[in-house]
């Protein structure tokens, strides 16, 4: 595939389609041509599970950064989440059908208000997924590409640090780094995490390139004399872009998980940053005495990583209709 | 095939001994050994400082540190295990030994559970792809994937095990509730059988009044707090189980096969009523050697009975064996549930792996350690299921697409033999490999569920090594998961070998 279709493939067109609702994989309506960018966009908006985990991802997101603010620029709700108070009416939830009330979420021990807490978790769990996400997919991508397009040593030393991932538990070996790094921030705990998460993608990359790399049109830039870098970066990974989006909106996934759990062991965010994990770390024994405390930040864990897996299923779908509805 | 798995287990190792050089040298630069003492007041801090860097070792450095440790485990070799101090001093080895059982046996009943369990949603939701069975199930394996393992363990404490115990201290199921329970069951089961309207309703129909009238009788008989299965359920099971294994695996249609089962059967029968003292306060050992002459018993009766099909007869016959040997060991620990009851009235249990000084026999201790396991490996099953059934689905989808499988189909084979011996047998070699990777990933869990339900073990030692900066711990814990996943991954190459012949060159 070319470098303008796969650029077209990125893109898309903002045109309206003709016979909206049609096959369009059938050769019958073949009369207009479409795009891969605009094959993969209908194929996407057609999966209802995705788009739900679409809409879903993003109430949240506004939701968790316009609500309390972004560093120094406030948000639209008038509490924060430092500010201690009296507790009113035991703390409950003030949450309705259709009012939120002075407290929507309720109030911690110390009469803090629970739904401020609950979006900065929110805001730094996302924050930090999407860092891992993204960095390992940038490192995966990388080392999977080398592996597979020089092979030699590149290649067995990708092999081996995948061998060490299978025999020391990712988790493990995430709290040894997480401990070390939890105490430098959010950002280079998110880095760390990248670092011990690449593997997965690096393997699946690897096999894309090998057998990409033995086809006509990588002979033919080699026979034109075109460097080992650009034929990587410019003929072999565009056509991986499928796989390596859907893996990435997985690692995402994935890292939420892996950031909560740390935190709730104790070796992810450290305090004063609020992860939905050390959240629920520090309310689970008031579970019998206030269950909000404990409700609130595990939904919104459950939400975030459920939405990113269906739109991952959408994107994988959409990529390749192989895997999805035909079998 | 043999220099495969040599070179396999040379790289396992090597890897396991950069694993432990990297973990060595990160664990014992994350933080401040010293910090808890550094800011305490007591009197005596400088005494209890030196103590701590004699037993730490800390006045070393890193490398003689490590070097160290690695002596002392290279001592396993020869029989001299040393695996150092922790760091008030007492030995790491004996820790190990009283937390790894309590972990390793956790982490083996959700493997088990989830291959099983995994395996058969999964071909049942290929088969029936786009049914609305499929569909609930697949939403369920996200939900799976997406759920957050500390947070689902604290509700399942206080809505599964809390509420069960409160119930089964007067059990009673009302008729609505039994009416509920059923139509549930029948919607489920028929939505897993598929078919037309007619056969649907009836799947659906039989299945809800089997099970309402079932609970009713249980309540009106008192069986929740005093089961048994009985001498006459067991073999009507054990019956039901080898003609069902037969029909699966050989068909109907192959007398021998059949009849080597039932015979199998037979045999369990009388021994059940013969060995029945011999089981009233057995040992582990015991029960593993009648287990394993089970299986004898059964591979002889099999290669006796089995003429021109005798491998499968003898495989057929010693699962059958070993199926009814189990069932004989679950009627045994049914029928002590309630002496248990009496012993322990809220038997699921929220904290720790084992009631300190639980004083009941060989049944209530296992009894016991059940309760004690099932919330933390319904958990870890729960996730690795997610991942099995999903992988199974699509191999097996996957297979289904091949030529070979519409060759069968062509030459008039049953969809039976296409699908157990054509699609399943080629469906299996890519799980395989899953199911070891994801080996690794069930002990991480496990750290998780331990810390959720308060247990002393692995996980815990682990936890509170890394929090200490206590490098002893943390490396028995790799060690001791680290060899279990090369063993695992051992394991998984032979099954793979097994599978695929085409390796074994």
């Amino acid at each position: 595939m070319s470098d303008e279709r796969r650029d077209a493939a990125m893109q898309g067109s903002p045109e309206p389609l003709p016979h909206a609702g049609t096959e369009i994989d059938d050769p019958k309506f073949a009369d207009k041509s479409y795009s891969q960018g605009q094959l993969v966009r209908r194929r996407f908006f057609r999966h209802k599970g995705a788009l739900a985990g679409l809409a879903v991802l993003l109430f949240i997101t506004l939701l968790a950064f316009t609500s309390i603010g972004i560093g120094s620029i406030p948000g639209w709700w008038d509490k924060d989440f430092t500010t201690t108070g009296s507790i009113v009416n035991g703390g409950k939830p003030t949450l309705g059908w259709f009012h939120l009330g002075e407290h929507p979420f309720g109030q911690d021990t110390t009469g803090r208000d629970y739904f401020a807490l609950v979006m900065r978790g929110t805001q730094i769990s996302l924050v930090i997924a999407f860092v891992v996400g993204i960095v390992s997919t940038i490192i995966g991508t990388i080392v999977g590409a080398i592996a597979g397009y020089f092979r030699g040593w590149a290649e067995s030393l990708l092999m081996r640090v995948t061998d060490l991932f299978i025999i020391i538990p990712l988790l493990v070996f995430a709290a040894v780094l997480g401990r070390i790094a939890g105490q430098s921030g959010i950002f280079a705990l998110a880095l760390v995490l990248a670092g011990v998460t690449w593997t997965g993608l690096a393997r699946l990359v690897r096999g894309e390139v090998l057998s990409l790399r033995e086809r006509e049109f990588v002979s033919a830039a080699q026979a034109i004399g075109t460097g080992h870098w650009r034929i990587i970066f410019r003929h072999i990974l565009p056509n991986t872009i499928g796989v390596i989006i859907v893996a990435t909106t997985f690692a995402i996934a994935s890292a939420i998980l892996l950031e909560t759990s740390l935190s709730y062991l104790g070796f992810g965010v450290q305090p004063p940053d609020i992860s939905l994990g050390s959240l629920i770390d520090q309310y689970q024994t008031a579970f019998t005495s206030r269950p909000w405390l404990f409700w609130f930040p595990g939904l919104f864990i459950l939400a975030i990583a459920l939405s990113v897996n269906f739109i991952g299923d959408g994107l994988r779908d959409a990529f390749d209709p192989r895997q999805g509805k035909d079998g | 095939m043999t220099r495969y798995i040599l070179r396999r287990l040379a790289i396992s190792f090597g890897v396991l001994f950069v694993g432990s050089f990297l973990m060595y040298v990160l664990t014992i630069n994350s933080g401040d050994p010293l910090e808890d003492l550094r800011e305490s007041t007591a009197n005596n801090r400088d005494t209890l400082i030196a103590a701590r860097i004699d037993n730490m070792g800390l006045d070393l450095p890193w490398y003689q540190r490590y070097w160290q440790w690695l002596t002392g485990v290279g001592g396993c070799f020869v029989g001299r295990c040393d695996l150092g101090t922790d760091r008030s001093g007492s030995d790491v080895l004996s820790l190990l030994q009283q937390s790894a059982s309590a972990t390793l046996r956790l982490v083996t009943i959700a493997t088990i559970a989830a291959i099983i369990i995994g395996i058969i949603v999964g071909i049942l939701t290929a088969i029936r792809q786009y049914s609305g069975f499929d569909y609930v199930v697949t939403f369920l394996t996200f939900l799976f994937f997406s759920l957050p393992v500390f947070w689902a363990a604290v509700l399942l404490k206080e809505y599964g095990a809390i509420r069960y115990n409160d119930w089964i201290a007067d059990p009673h199921v009302s008729v609505l509730q039994a009416v509920l329970i059923g139509i549930a069951l029948g919607f489920v089961l028929q939505g897993v059988m598929g078919g037309r309207m007619k056969r649907r309703l009836l799947t659906g129909g039989v299945t809800a009044v089997f099970t309402i009238s079932a609970l009713l009788y249980f309540t009106s008989v008192g069986w929740w707090r005093s089961p048994a299965l009985g001498p006459v359920l067991v073999i009507l099971v054990a019956l039901a189980f080898a003609v069902g294994i037969t029909a699966l695996v050989a068909g109907l249609g192959n007398k021998r096969v059949l009849y080597s089962t039932l015979t199998t059967v037979g045999i369990g029968s009388v021994l059940y009523f013969v060995l029945g003292g011999a089981l009233d306060e057995p040992n582990w050992w015991l029960l593993l050697g009648l287990f394993a002459s089970a299986i004898v018993v059964g591979l002889v009766v099999g290669y006796f009975m089995g003429g021109y099909s005798r491998g499968q007869a003898m495989g057929l016959s010693a699962v059958t064996a070993a199926f009814m040997a189990f069932l004989t060991f679950a009627d045994r620990l049914v029928y002590a549930w309630g002496s248990f009851l009496q012993l322990k009235p809220r038997p699921i249990s929220t904290i720790g792996a084992s009631t300190p000084n639980f004083p009941g026999d060989f049944w209530e201790t296992t009894l016991d350690w059940g309760a004690q396991l099932l919330l933390p490996s319904i958990l870890l099953t729960l996730i690795s299921v997610a991942t099995y059934s999903r992988y199974t689905r699509s191999s097996m989808l996957e297979t289904m697409n091949q030529d070979y499988v519409r060759t069968a189909r062509s030459k008039g084979l049953s969809e039976r033999t296409v699908i157990t011996k054509h699609a399943f047998r080629n469906a299996m070699i890519p799980i395989t490999t899953i199911v070891a990777l994801d080996f690794a990933a069930l002990i991480g869990g496990a750290v998780i569920t331990e810390n959720v339900f308060g247990w002393k073990g692995m996980g815990a030692m682990f936890k509170t090594g890394l929090t200490q900066v206590d490098p002893n711990p943390v490396m028995a814990f790799f060690l001791v998961t680290g060899t279990a996943a090369v063993i695992m991954n051992l394991v998984a190459d032979l099954a793979y070998a097994s599978l695929d012949p085409r390796i074994r060159r």
